[in-house]
């Protein structure tokens, strides 16, 4: 096995990295790939809580980097899906414990024995936003349908490209197809007109996401809902999958869909 | 084989340090390997980096940031006069010139360079988020120049393409200058001393236009009217 590097950046905080990390190494590992996630966000760790596997934690990305412990000892296995496996970040330490040559030598290591490495980037643009991009193969940029979102998401893009890392791949994030409807949400054309990279999904917000990452399930593991199947897609999208994006109006009723029908002809 | 000479004297801002010419390879071996050896002198230092005519490519200079930085020392400027590297150092946050005078051969090319104030830029991609473009003569840009990228004129700027950051003409003075785009709507446009703020985007299909001063005041119109 060859593993192929994916880094999830964004440039602001708070659009959903950690969750989209946790959702898409779910989802990949659902389709029986062998996964690990690292959260690279030292100092600041969440994907352990969001992936439920919080109270497993003994080693750390640090430790394994210090040669505290072997790399194995840090990769926590999550016991319901057995191929999706955990690195945490260290909460004691902060960006600096770690350099880019590091993560490069760990993912290195990494490599034969897996399929995909997720790596979860912290916000920001210094040196654990780097650290996090210095392995990659594939970096995938979050944003939200909001204009600062996508202002920053922007400005990653360009670091992407000046680090020789692009084209970056986009995921837009909590987006509300009533909002967009109603002409007060940037819809997806907008972002894309903007940011003139390739979309590889696009997920509709969802509250349900909330519910399960504060039980640390994520969506994509358990049964049925948009947020998660949307996650699902973009997994199989970075398998190599043909999978149409989804009809984000599609859960809306007969007389509305009907009636956009007449809109769109009518024009 | 024998490793180029590398010097290393005091500026205000740090350090400079200069590598004599030879392959970027051996360039970096016998960087790494000085660093190595002063580093109980060198503890914290920073350092603007001089390297001859070597152009360089953004992997090449961010691997060499990230190995100065894991010595504990800050890489904050490189000096070329390759324009490849600059644009490369430029793209990683560095800068390109330091407030010291920099050896005479390149002052000499400098000033060659900027007496005519007529030179253009040419610049073929899109400027992003975080971007700056600076010329003392014209810019030219095909592509987009997004919001939160910045362009500085001495001369006019035209863009081929979507212009919505930050953008100022005759910025030593130059009334006459001329800001053109396929879309105009810079967050802000500024044409010598004259500034205007937020061109809302109109409905409709957006057509060609140009900033320039009349009577005293930044005026807009559709690139069909001239």
């Amino acid at each position: 096995m060859t593993a192929t590097v994916v880094t999830i950046t964004s440039g602001k905080g708070g659009v959903g990295k950690t969750t989209a990390t946790a959702n898409l190494a779910a989802a990949l590992a659902t389709e029986g790939q062998k996964v690990v996630c690292i959260d690279a966000d030292i100092g600041l760790r969440n994907l352990d809580v969001i992936l439920g596997l919080e109270n497993r934690i003994v080693y750390d990305l640090v430790d394994v980097i210090e040669g505290r412990c072997r790399l194995r000892q840090a990769m926590i296995r999550d016991k319901r899906l057995p191929e999706l496996y955990l690195i945490p970040a260290a909460q004691t330490r902060d960006k600096s414990a770690v350099s880019p040559s590091d993560m490069v030598r760990l993912c290195n290591e990494l490599r034969p024995e897996v399929d995909w490495i997720l790596l979860d980037s912290p916000a920001g643009i210094e040196r654990g936003f780097r650290n996090a991009i210095a392995p990659a193969d594939i970096v995938l940029v979050v944003t939200n349908p909001e204009v600062s979102a996508v202002r920053d998401a922007d400005r990653i893009i360009g670091l992407i490209e000046a680090e020789e890392k692009g084209p970056a791949r986009l995921i837009i994030n909590r987006l509300k197809p009533e909002m967009v409807r109603r002409g007060d949400m940037l819809d997806i054309d907008d972002v894309l007109e903007l940011l003139a990279v390739e979309l590889i999904g696009v997920v509709p917000d969802d509250e349900q996401v909330v519910v399960s990452a504060n039980r640390g399930l994520p969506v994509a593991m358990d049964g049925n809902n948009q947020a998660g199947k949307a996650f699902k897609n973009i997994a199989r999208r970075l398998l190599g999958h043909k999978v149409p994006f989804m009809d984000l109006e599609a859960n809306k009723g007969f007389f509305d869909r009907l009636a956009r029908f007449f809109r769109t002809t009518g024009e | 084989m024998t490793l180029p000479k590398v010097e290393i004297k005091g500026i205000r801002d740090g350090l400079l340090v200069t590598v004599g010419e030879a392959s970027w390879e051996t360039q970096r071996e016998a960087l790494l390997a000085y660093l190595d050896e002063q580093s109980d002198f060198l503890q914290g230092a920073r350092l603007a980096l001089s390297i001859g005519n070597q152009p360089l490519r953004p992997v090449q200079l961010g691997r060499l940031r990230d190995e100065i930085s894991e010595r504990g020392l800050t890489l904050w400027a490189v000096l070329s006069d390759s324009p490849k590297t600059q644009e490369t150092a430029q793209n990683l946050g560095l800068a390109t010139r330091i407030s010291r005078p920099l050896p005479e051969r390149r002052i000499a090319r400098l000033d060659t360079r900027l007496e005519s104030g007529e030179q253009t830029m040419l610049v073929k991609r899109t400027l992003r988020s975080g971007y700056r473009l600076e010329n003392t003569g014209h810019i030219v840009v095909i592509g987009d120049v997004n919001p939160g990228a910045e362009i500085i004129a001495g001369g006019h700027v035209i863009v081929w393409g979507r212009l919505r950051g930050m953008v100022h003409a005759g910025a030593q003075g130059d009334e006459e200058a001329m800001v053109c785009a396929l879309e105009l709507f810079p967050t802000q446009l500024r044409i010598a001393s004259q500034v205007i703020t937020t061109l809302h985007r109109r409905r409709g299909k957006a057509v060609p236009s140009c900033a320039q001063i009349v009577d005293g005041a930044i005026v807009i119109r559709d690139w069909d009217a001239h």
